[in-house]
């Protein structure tokens, strides 16, 4: 028996990296958004360029899934080299489309799912000329094909074909042909709509559809960041590289055109986070994005800046470690290394934006928290929502909010000012004022250093004066849990002995697990973590819960370990539930592994079937 | 270690410059390093040119990496903001700190550790970027502050004070900056305050990467015979190139050398740098053959000290990244935030 659904399966792309195959399937999934369908598509890709199997997987959910499900329904196989596993794959009942052109040895299917054949190469030698066009028009000849299979609104993908040629009637025009041709030979041999089918609906709403980096560089450029210092690494480098194309859109001077920014690729990690502490010690506000192994080598750098107070934004676009690991894929895994990053007695503030549209939030804001903090601030992306379009909630600005620039005073405020000590805490919550160069002719200055000093900026070696420091920054520490983003509670409709911690990208399986879960009768409150150092609530959750799940998505349960580290938690009541091969969390695997646990602790459900 | 607060004495009869501060307005905290260390006598140039060019201290801001070397910030312009960041890399912050302000003076100040052994990439890098700032090495090829171990610029053959012979070829950082586009090249000796000081005043009114290296002996670890950077050697060893003196825009001085060997170089605010040359050969303009001339008397064991290079032409970091005269740090909501109308078009855009 095949498939049958509608508005509710996955089709999985497998191509070979560099064959153009990005914006056909990228053709398919917005058309799907736009007949009112949700979609979450993701890259799946090699680190290497050209000759390799990329896969470009969508998830199209009416009901508004937007996590990784995981398992295949529809195999669209254009990658000989992973044929065998790509098949081996599609779900009992599945689809698969191939090139038809040459036949293959029966030997190559399965039985039990249903298989399409379309001679693409075929098709493409008749009508083109060119190599490179018969192989380019392969891509949307099989998008054509779909349309007819799923019963898409032709209608909406010439739409995005105009809109992506737009003023090049050309292509426009010999796309479109190549659309056709796909459909049109389907509609004409092949049984249509499949049991796999697409209904226009109105699920999408006012959403949008954004890639995480682009989404926090725009946050970038509405908080403010003037100064932007940057060294290449995938999943990272989309977010300067996004954050230089709004500024050319939105921060050149109109009369002058000159830039309102400097954007630097620097000569490395070191060399990033040094412009962007120089620029923020300067008063600019700077920036840099980086992965894994950049954070790794700015250690020494954000030691300084937590130690002389400098206000810095790193975004950590999270990838698989340790060392190179798996740099395309998406782990939650340098939680540790950021939250401690550096040597001596250190502790950062993290944020975990859960989405584009938080990303876009968190992104502008972090430049606040650095400013009223004077402290380093990580923005904590990772590559499935960095580097993946995601259906989200339009990004919103409130215009009456001006930046914070915290507390630094101006020449006339220091003119006014009884008594400057760049490190006291004059009010008690463990933030000093600071003031810029060249403010004030002789008010004000004062040096910044890494060893220790007292109150007034001046070098000591006395203990009680480098205690009396490391002191205050603690309570700078605790003045910081109340001003970064609350976590958020979603209780379940009973009340229950248990409850689960999440945060990042895991949210979107979360949310949906949390659906399977209740079908099967467990009950389970759920709190969504978006920033480090804790608010107070996060201990008193786990205090209203006999057990509480930390889902995330590394080996160590990073997390948790801090949760236990930074609460004083018993950790036996903080249960791991760790997903780490580099793909997406998923609702099954979280709804699955949960369940599970219940059962060894022995909890009864409601009903007695098991989560698969 | 302690940290001394000179005396505010000011006695009424101190000489002022244009803007009515004297001398001792351009001073810092007494320093902490060995007595007669050449470093000390740098710091003593850098306050000589700023007062003779009456710079308001606060316009400056100092910054430097770690080493003996790198703690002198201290010890010059109490009144200016100062940066000691980490071991070697000062000229990323230094960047930095430019690209939010174009509008200061920035003086890096640094060590030939600091500089050509574990910043030797930032060095390179901050140069060829471009950076207006004026860029010190206080080169004694030695690492001073950790006790006398050979750095980068230690000469091959030279002989530690525990007697270890270098093997290892030596950096120049003179060569280096001229070949990765430094646009104003420099070096010195920190004994000779008549040739560094005007240095330091030209290489503050050049826009771009001002590079000088000041031979600076370490008296405690790198001063004694078989050394190349102690005081004896260089003194020996020191071939002139020129003699600079500095003539800003703002004063018309005479200068009375003889046609022929004094050269007038003209500086983007309008200033001027009069050149006596020593060398009749030498072209300050001419960067090919300030490398030919320094690997020439370089391998004749000669250490070559002047004006060695200045760019005709220059454009500094901010030229190429075209940013705006208002420096980054002064903008403000207005200018940086696009508002809520923009917005909406950019969520337009994605649907
Ligand atoms: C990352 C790091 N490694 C090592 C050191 C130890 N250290 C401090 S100063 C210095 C060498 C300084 O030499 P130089 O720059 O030549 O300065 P000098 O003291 O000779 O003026 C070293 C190795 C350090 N501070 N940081
Ligand atoms: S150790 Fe050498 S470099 Fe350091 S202060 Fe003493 S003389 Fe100067
Ligand atoms: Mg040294």
């Amino acid at each position: 028996m095949s498939l049958q659904s509608v508005n509710d399966f996955v089709i999985r792309f497998a191509n070979v990296n560099g064959s153009g195959s990005a914006s056909a399937n990228e053709l398919f999934a917005r058309s799907v958004l736009r007949m009112g369908i949700p979609v979450a598509p993701r890259n799946i890709f090699p680190s290497n360029i050209q000759g390799l199997p990329t896969w470009y997987e969508v998830r199209i959910s009416g009901a508004g899934h937007l996590g990784a499900r995981g398992g295949t329904d529809f195999l669209v196989a254009m990658n000989p080299q992973t044929w065998d596993k790509d098949v081996a794959g599609i779900e009992p009942g599945g689809y698969l489309l191939y090139d038809s052109t040459k036949p293959m040895p029966k030997s190559k299917f399965r039985d039990d799912i249903t298989v399409i054949g379309v001679p693409l190469t075929a098709i493409c030698n008749r009508e083109y000329t060119e190599p490179r066009q018969r192989q380019l028009f392969k891509n949307i000849v099989y998008v054509g094909a779909l349309s007819a299979l799923l019963d898409i609104d032709v209608a909406e993908m010439e739409k995005l074909i105009g809109e992506q040629y737009k003023g090049k009637e050309k292509l426009f025009d010999a796309n479109k042909h190549a659309l056709h041709l796909g459909r049109d030979w389907a509609l004409m041999n092949l049984d249509h709509p499949i049991g796999l089918q697409l209904k226009r609906s109105d699920a999408v709403g006012s959403r949008i559809f954004i890639e995480g980096n682009s989404a926090a560089a725009l946050g970038a450029v509405y908080g403010g960041a003037t100064v932007c210092a940057w060294y290449p690494i995938t999943p990272s480098s989309s977010l300067p590289e996004a954050f230089t194309r709004h500024c050319q859109r939105l921060r050149v001077d109109p009369a002058t055109k000159k830039n309102k920014f400097a954007i630097i690729q620097a000569e490395d990690e070191l060399s990033s986070i040094g412009m962007v502490i120089g620029a923020a010690w300067n008063g600019a506000r700077a920036f840099t994005a980086t992965s894994g192994p950049g954070i790794s080598l700015m250690q020494e750098f954000l030691g300084l800046a937590y130690f002389a107070e400098i206000p810095a934004v790193i975004f950590d676009v999270q990838r698989a470690g340790p060392s190179t690991g798996m740099p395309t894929r998406t782990q939650q895994t340098d939680i540790l290394s950021c939250a401690y990053a550096s040597h001596g007695d250190t502790k950062h503030v993290l944020l975990f934006p859960e989405d584009p549209a938080e990303a876009f939030d968190f992104g502008a804001s972090a430049f606040d928290l650095a400013d009223r903090l004077q402290t380093p601030i990580f923005v904590m992306l990772d590559l499935d929502i960095g580097m993946n379009y995601r259906l989200s909630r339009p990004l919103a600005w409130d215009d009456n909010h001006k930046f914070d620039r915290g507390k630094l005073l101006t020449a006339a405020e220091l003119e006014t000012a009884a008594d400057f000590g760049r490190y006291l805490d004059v009010d008690g919550d463990g933030i000093p004022y600071r003031t810029l160069p060249g403010t004030h002719p002789n008010k004000g200055s004062f040096f910044t250093r890494g060893t220790s000093r007292d109150r007034y900026a001046k070098y000591t070696e006395e203990g009680a004066a480098y205690a009396d420091n490391m002191q205050r920054l603690l309570r700078k520490f605790d003045t910081a849990k109340d001003l970064v983003p609350r976590p958020l509670q979603a209780n379940a409709g009973k009340s229950t002995k248990y409850g689960v911690i999440y945060f990042g990208s895991t949210s979107p399986a979360m949310d949906e697990a949390i659906g399977l879960l209740e079908a099967r009768g467990h009950a389970i409150d759920r709190m969504r973590i978006r920033a480090f150092p804790f608010h107070s609530s996060v201990t008193s959750f786990i205090g209203e819960h006999d057990f509480v799940f930390v889902v995330e998505q590394n080996r160590d349960g990073q997390l948790r370990s801090l949760i236990v580290n930074e609460c004083s938690v018993d950790p036996v009541r903080l249960v791991p539930i760790l997903h780490y091969d580099g793909t997406p969390i998923t609702a099954r695997f979280i709804a699955g592994a949960i369940a599970d646990r219940l059962d060894a602790l022995k909890v009864t459900p409601l009903r007695k079937d098991k989560v698969s | 270690m302690t940290y001394v607060i000179k005396p505010k004495f000011r006695h009424p009869e101190l000489p002022k410059n244009k803007i009515g501060f004297t001398h001792r307005d351009y001073e810092g905290a007494v320093s902490t390093l060995c007595a007669g260390c050449g470093h000390d006598s740098i710091s003593a140039a850098i306050i000589e040119a700023c007062f003779e060019l009456s710079i308001p201290p606060h316009r400056v801001a100092k910054l430097s990496g770690i080493g003996c070397s790198s703690k002198t910030p201290t010890y010059f312009l109490g009144s200016s903001h100062g940066f000691n960041s980490v071991h070697g890399r000062m000229p990323s912050v230094l960047t930095g700190a430019n690209l939010a302000n174009r509008d200061l003076i920035y003086l890096g100040v640094s060590g030939d550790g600091d500089s050509a052994s574990i910043g030797f990439g930032q060095f390179a890098h901050a140069i060829r970027r471009g950076v207006d700032m004026v860029y010190i090495v206080e080169n004694n090829g030695v690492y001073g502050l950790t006790k006398g171990q050979f750095s980068a610029t230690a000469d091959p053959g030279s002989k530690s004070k525990r007697g270890v012979v270098n093997t290892d070829s030596a950096i120049d950082l003179v060569g280096i900056a001229l070949q990765i586009g430094a646009t104003f090249v420099g070096r010195s000796f920190s004994g000779d305050k008549a040739q560094l000081t005007p240095l330091i005043k030209a290489a503050i009114e050049h826009r771009g990467a001002a590079f000088i290296d000041v031979i600076s002996p370490c008296v405690a670890f790198n001063n004694h015979v078989g050394s190349t950077k102690s005081f004896d050697y260089v003194r020996e060893h020191n071939d002139v190139v020129n003699k600079l003196d500095f003539v800003t825009g703002r004063a018309t001085i005479e200068i009375d050398y003889a046609p022929g060997s004094v050269e007038v170089v003209q500086q983007h605010d309008g200033s001027t740098l009069a050149l006596r040359k020593l060398d009749a050969e030498y072209d300050v303009h001419d960067r090919v053959a300030a490398m030919s001339f320094l690997q020439h008397h370089s391998a004749k064991g000669q250490i070559v000290t002047g004006l060695l290079y200045v760019a005709a032409e220059s454009e500094d970091m901010h030229g190429h990244l075209n940013t705006v005269a208002t420096p980054l740090n002064g903008l403000g909501d207005q200018e940086l935030c696009p508002g809520s109308a923009a917005l909406e078009k950019f969520n337009a855009s994605l649907r």
